[in-house]
Parts: C-alpha cells; sequence; structure tokens
C-alpha cells in the first residue's frame, strides 16, 4: 500500500549547522504516529520542512512524498493547497495562531472558504458544526466570541476546528497540550482520538511526554540529535525498548504507583548541534558505547516486524536474540 | 514524636482582581483554610492545576507575604514580622528554588559569584572560605569549578538550575521550599535533578516543600503528598499509597488524567468543563460542578478534610458520609 506521507532522508540546516539529519518516516492513512524527544531533537523541523514552513535561511534536502507526489520545493500554490487542506498543523500555543481582534466565526470562514470552496448559509452551518464538533457548548452563540474570550481548552478546541475546516487527510498536532493541565490535557487528547477515529484522518502527534505518545498513537518514533533512532508499536517500544536512549527515557520517568525506586538518569546532556560527536551522537551519554560507536552514525534498521533501531549494539544483540528465537 | 520544622495552621490569602476595565473588584480566594506540617528531614509535596494555591502557599509558608488568617510556625516559633532581626535570621534558614532557573540568575555575572552572593550578604565566612564554599556547593550539585566561572548563558537548563540549588544551599539552610523546579526540564534531565535533590536532602538532612502538578515527580521525591483544589487541600496522604488508592474524586481524575506508558486511555475518567474561575467559587464543595458523582448535599455543604483511616485525610461528602454510615 502507498503511503499517505513518506519522508525520505530529509536533512535541515542553519546557517550551514546540520539539525536534522536524514529523517525517514512512513505514514499511512488514517494512521496514528507518535514523535517523542527532548526538546531540540528536530521534531518540530521535520514537519516544518515537510510543509515548506521554515525561514529562508533554512537548508533543506531529501524527498518528501504526499500520495506519492514530491511536495519538497513545490511550487508556493501547491503549497497552499496542501497546507491546511490535505495537512493541517496545530501548535502549543493556540493563542498566538488566532487573530485577536476577528470573532470565531469570522476565522473559522475564512478557513472553509479558502480550503473547502463553501459559501454564504454553507459556510455558517458548517462553521458551527465544527464548533459543536470540538465540543464548545452553544456553539450557535459562541461563534460570535473573539479568542480571547475562551479558556486555554476552547482556544485548544477552536484551532482544531480550524485545522479540521480542510477536512484534512493528516492533522500534524505539535505539543497541542503541553501548556494545558492535566485534566484539561485529557479532554483534549481524547477529542482529537475520537475525531481521528471518526473522520479515518492520520495523525502525528509531537510531545515530549512519553505516556502522552503511548496512550494515544499506533506507533512511536523516538528522535535523538535529528535523527530516528528507535520505531515500533507503541506497546511494544514501552515494554520493550531497544535503542539505549528509548530505554533511558522509559527508566527516567517517575512511576505513579508501586514501589519507588530510584530513577536511572541520562548522564550528561544533548549534543550541540554545532559541535555533533562523531558516530552515534548518543554515544557519549551510552552506557553500552564501544569503539565502534564512535566510528560511524548508525542507521536505522529493521530488526523485527514493524520495529526498526539505528544502534550497533543493539542490532548486534537483536540480531543474536532473533536468531536464536529463530533456532 | 519531633516536633515538626514547619506547622501551618489554617492560614488564608485572598486578592482583589478586577475584571474588565469597568468590571467590579472581586476577591479571589488563592488559599483558603490549608494547614500542613512538615517534620524535620521530610518532604511534603503539594500538587494541583495551575491556580489552585500552590505559589501562593509557598510564599505564605516562607514568610515572603503575610496571610490574611492563619499562622505558620518555624521550628516551634511563628515566622518573625518581616524586616526584623528575627526575621533575618529565620530567612536565612530557608531558602527557595523556583521553575524558572534563568529568571532567577544574572546573565552578566559568572554563576560562581552568585552562588557566593548569600554568603556575601551575611558575612559568612573569610574570602577564602567562601571561595572553598562556593567550590564545595558546586561539587555537592555535581558540577566542576570550572562551571563557576561560566554566565548562565553558557550553561544547559539543567545545569542552570543545580547552580540555583547549589546558591539556596549556600547558606546551609534546613528548609527548603522548591515551586515546579524542574517542570521546565527535559525528563532525562528532570531525572537527574530529581536524584540529586533526594541525594542532598539525604546528606544535609533537608526539610523540604515540593511543589508541582506533575503527580510522578512530586510521589518521587515526597513522605506525604498533598492534592489542592481551588485554594484548599482536597486530599493529603502517604506518597506511597496515595495515587495508588485516590479516594478524591479529584485526585482520581489527576491519577487518571497522568498518561502512563503501557496503557491506553480506554477507562479513563474524562471531567467535564474547565476548573471554575477563582474568583466565583462555587458553593459547597468547589469541585462539584465538575465531579461525575456528586449529589445534592455537595452544592450546599462545604467538606471539611476529615481522616478516613490510615495516614490518609479527605475533603468529600461521598467519601466521609460513607465512612460515616459503615462505622455505624
Ligand atoms: N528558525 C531556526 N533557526 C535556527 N535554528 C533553528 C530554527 N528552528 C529550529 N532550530 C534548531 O533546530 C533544532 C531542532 O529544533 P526543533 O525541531 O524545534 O526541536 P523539537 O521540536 O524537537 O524541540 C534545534 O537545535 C533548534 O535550535
Ligand atoms: N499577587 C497576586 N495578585 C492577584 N492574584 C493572585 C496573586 N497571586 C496569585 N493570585 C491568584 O491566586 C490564585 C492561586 O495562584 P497560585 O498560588 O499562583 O496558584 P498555583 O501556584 O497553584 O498555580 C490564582 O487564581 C492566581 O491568579
Ligand atoms: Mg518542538
Ligand atoms: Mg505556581
Amino acid at each position: 500500500m502507498q503511503p499517505l506521507v513518506s519522508i525520505a532522508d530529509l536533512r535541515v540546516a542553519f546557517n550551514g549547522v546540520p539539525v536534522l539529519r536524514g529523517v525517514d518516516i512512513a505514514l499511512q492513512k488514517g494512521e496514528a504516529l507518535g514523535l517523542v524527544g527532548e526538546s531540540g531533537s528536530g521534531k518540530s523541523v521535520t514537519w516544518l520542512a515537510a510543509l515548506g514552513l521554515l525561514p529562508r535561511q533554512a537548508k533543506v534536502a531529501g524527498s518528501v512524498l504526499l500520495d506519492g507526489r514530491q511536495i519538497l520545493g513545490a511550487p508556493a500554490a501547491e503549497l497552499d493547497q496542501v497546507r491546511g487542506g490535505r495537512i493541517a498543523m496545530i501548535f502549543q500555543d493556540p493563542a498566538s495562531a488566532l487573530n485577536p481582534v476577528l470573532t470565531i466565526r469570522r476565522q473559522l470562514s475564512e478557513a472553509l472558504a479558502l480550503h473547502r470552496d463553501l459559501s454564504g448559509e454553507t459556510v455558517k452551518a458548517e462553521a458551527r458544526r465544527l464548533l459543536d464538533l470540538v465540543g464548545i457548548p452553544d456553539a450557535a452563540r459562541r461563534l460570535s466570541a473573539y479568542p480571547h474570550e475562551f479558556s486555554g481548552g476552547q482556544v485548544q478546541r477552536i484551532m482544531i476546528a480550524m485545522a479540521l475546516a480542510g477536512n484534512p487527510d493528516l492533522l500534524i498536532a505539535d505539543e497541542p497540550t503541553t501548556a494545558l493541565d492535566a485534566t484539561i490535557q485529557a479532554q483534549i487528547l481524547e477529542l482529537l482520538s475520537s475525531i481521528r477515529r471518526e473522520m479515518g484522518m492520520a495523525m502525528v502527534l509531537i510531545s515530549h511526554d512519553l505516556g502522552v505518545v503511548a496512550e494515544n498513537c499506533d506507533r512511536v518514533a523516538v528522535m535523538y540529535a535529528g535523527r530516528i533512532v528507535e520505531q515500533a508499536p507503541s506497546h511494544q517500544l514501552f515494554a520493550d525498548p531497544v535503542h539505549p536512549y528509548a530505554q533511558g527515557l522509559i527508566g527516567a520517568l517517575p512511576p505513579l504507583d508501586g514501589p519507588r525506586r530510584r530513577l536511572t538518569a541520562i548522564p550528561g546532556t544533548v549534543p550541540d548541534p554545532a559541535h555533533m560527536p562523531a558516530g552515534c551522537a548518543f554515544a557519549p551519554r551510552c552506557a553500552l558505547a564501544e569503539e565502534p560507536c564512535g566510528l560511524a552514525a548508525p542507521t536505522l534498521v529493521p530488526i523485527a516486524n514493524e520495529r526498526s533501531v539505528a544502534c550497533v549494539r543493539a542490532e548486534a544483540s537483536r540480531r543474536a536474540l532473533l536468531r536464536i528465537a529463530a533456532e | 514524636m519531633n516536633a515538626p520544622l514547619v506547622a501551618v495552621s489554617a492560614i488564608s490569602r485572598s486578592y482583589s482582581m478586577r475584571s474588565g476595565m469597568f468590571g467590579r473588584a472581586a476577591a479571589v480566594h488563592a488559599v483558603d483554610g490549608v494547614s500542613l506540617t512538615i517534620p524535620r528531614g521530610e518532604t511534603l509535596g503539594l500538587v494541583g492545576e495551575s491556580g489552585s494555591g500552590k505559589s501562593t502557599t509557598g510564599r505564605i509558608v516562607l514568610g515572603l507575604e503575610p496571610p490574611d488568617h492563619g499562622e505558620v510556625r518555624f521550628d516551634g516559633k511563628p515566622m518573625a514580622a518581616p524586616g526584623t532581626a528575627t526575621w533575618r535570621a529565620q530567612r536565612a534558614r530557608m531558602q527557595m528554588i523556583f521553575q524558572d532557573p534563568l529568571g532567577a540568575l544574572d546573565r552578566r555575572l559568572p554563576v560562581g559569584t552568585q552562588i557566593r552572593e548569600p554568603l556575601d550578604i551575611h558575612g559568612l565566612g573569610t574570602p577564602g572560605e567562601r571561595e572553598e564554599r562556593v567550590r564545595e556547593l558546586l561539587r555537592d550539585v555535581e558540577l566542576t569549578p570550572a562551571h563557576g566561572a561560566r554566565y548562565p548563558g553558557a550553561l544547559s537548563g539543567g545545569q542552570r538550575q543545580r547552580i540555583v540549588l547549589a546558591q539556596a544551599l549556600a547558606t546551609k539552610p534546613d528548609f527548603l521550599v522548591c515551586d515546579e523546579p524542574v517542570s521546565a526540564l527535559d525528563v532525562s534531565i528532570q531525572a537527574q535533578v530529581v536524584n540529586l535533590l533526594c541525594d542532598l536532602q539525604a546528606q544535609l538532612s533537608l526539610t523540604l516543600l515540593f511543589i508541582s502538578h506533575d503527580l510522578r515527580v512530586v510521589r518521587q521525591i515526597s513522605n506525604v503528598v498533598a492534592v489542592m483544589y481551588l485554594g484548599r487541600i482536597v486530599e493529603i496522604g502517604l506518597a506511597d499509597d496515595l495515587f495508588a488508592q485516590p479516594e478524591h474524586p479529584y485526585t482520581q481524575a489527576l491519577v487518571s488524567a497522568s498518561p502512563a506508558p503501557g496503557r491506553r486511555s480506554a477507562g479513563r475518567i474524562v471531567l467535564a468543563g474547565d476548573p471554575p474561575n477563582p474568583a466565583a467559587r462555587p458553593n459547597g464543595c468547589a469541585f462539584h460542578p465538575r465531579c461525575p458523582r456528586a449529589i445534592a448535599r455537595c452544592a450546599q455543604e462545604v467538606p471539611v478534610l476529615s481522616a478516613v483511616g490510615g495516614n490518609r485525610q479527605v475533603a468529600c461528602h461521598l467519601v466521609t458520609g460513607a465512612a460515616t454510615r459503615d462505622a455505624a
């Protein structure tokens, strides 16, 4: 089956400093993919680059196919149709994406006119349907309100309504709940999941929170220093992480119940993109690192059905395990 | 039992807030009748969503602002009036750490100089001894003297938070209020700082008030945890079993909302609505409009924090009402 979106060897550099160093992602129709990793690992830049949203000085290379068509470097007119149409994006700070001096009706109507070619009464009805859909009570009346008249959670709901205006096939949600309180975060995540199921929409959920991603996605990709280091179905990644960085992230999370144990912190910090170590970028923080790790950057290699990992050490031990299992 | 280092009894604090340019001033009850005790060498965790009154409680406990009602006692004595000699002596024994280390540090000074500042201010030791103490503090927070020569901008977020911690420890305080100290850090770095705090607390027998919205981090570090909702404590109990067996419907919702790897969201309690405006606090139990189990009584009567067995106290008619029935 042809993937909905297929990113291959995506590279981005700012002022000659590489920050994305060859990212590969394939996303099927209707699939929910989680993208986790420490801040600065390149989660946002991956999708900003794919959608042509980076500032001009960013140097972008690689390939991004949407239904088999190249969209990287596509003409502006074509990209405008993709963005907000086939692919919509919502961000951590929804307030900054809304215009404070325009009513919600006006902003939703503009999005609908742009991407759906609707007009007059149909626009009004559709705007109201969308607000209803995202769970804004009293939608008909609230359409004439301004952004500041809504709470933080409601503003994020409105952003989701705006994103849905173009009937997208893919929603990129970049840290959509990071600024929200826990109980409101739970509401928004549930809303996203139910909408996704109803509309058969694919979703990329970007988050620094492993739990958020694990609970809401079919598959998870872990990023570190501009590369994907492990990809796996959610439940497998958390039950049985293979890459030492993925293991480290899970070990660093304090448990909510059961016995308390000392956290297994990952020593050191994320490398500065301008001073990337040779070989595996995680090696300087890795307890398992050995000489070969410093020689060449490991590539993402399949280790099992639907699973791949970029680690010389894990790969070797995994292969050994698989051979034993096969015999 | 030894006397608690910190004893907070029934403190309240309200602010007047004007909504809109012509709106009437309304009172925001930021903290409303909060009582806590922290035994020497232990950590009390305070959790709750934003606006629940955690930071205000922290500021009052430190004597940075007075409560409207109630009292804070430190080491058996009431907090002295700000500005007095007794107050300064008490204050030297307590310190605080905030979420944003960059905001707490001066970007124009090397961080080592900033760690030394409290020693200079309180005139502790000779210049040589102060330098030695700075080196010792840097070691305590697992940094090197070389880090001390750097400016805040040349350190990572986790390193800056260590500097702030070293600065707070300079005067050898007995008591530390930490307000969201690791909330801005990535998980892997957060774990380093949490481990460091646990180690230092044990080594230096520190008493801690640890404020965070993150249930996991609070549990990891605390002996006892209190859950706040709109200025009141709704549940308090031992960190070991509070989140495993939450009694208050709000605590249950918080636990349920806390994402857990390996669990799918099925069966989650999703609360309806937004947290209410603190300036328009609902009657009765402030949580009742969002509570999935509220009964008529909840809208009328404020539930009192009451013991429900073990080391748990809960402010909920459903829980304590049932407990009295069972006892009868
Ligand atoms: N406009 C920009 N100019 C220069 N560097 C940038 C820009 N945007 C992002 N970066 C850098 O690219 C790297 C990846 O950033 P980002 O994708 O935002 O990380 P994440 O979303 O994983 O936190 C970081 O080192 C960041 O500083
Ligand atoms: N100095 C102040 N002036 C006015 N209102 C305040 C002030 N400090 C806190 N508040 C209000 O008191 C309530 C509790 O705030 P805070 O203690 O900061 O909560 P938390 O730390 O749990 O987020 C909030 O509604 C907040 O807006
Ligand atoms: Mg980002
Ligand atoms: Mg606060």
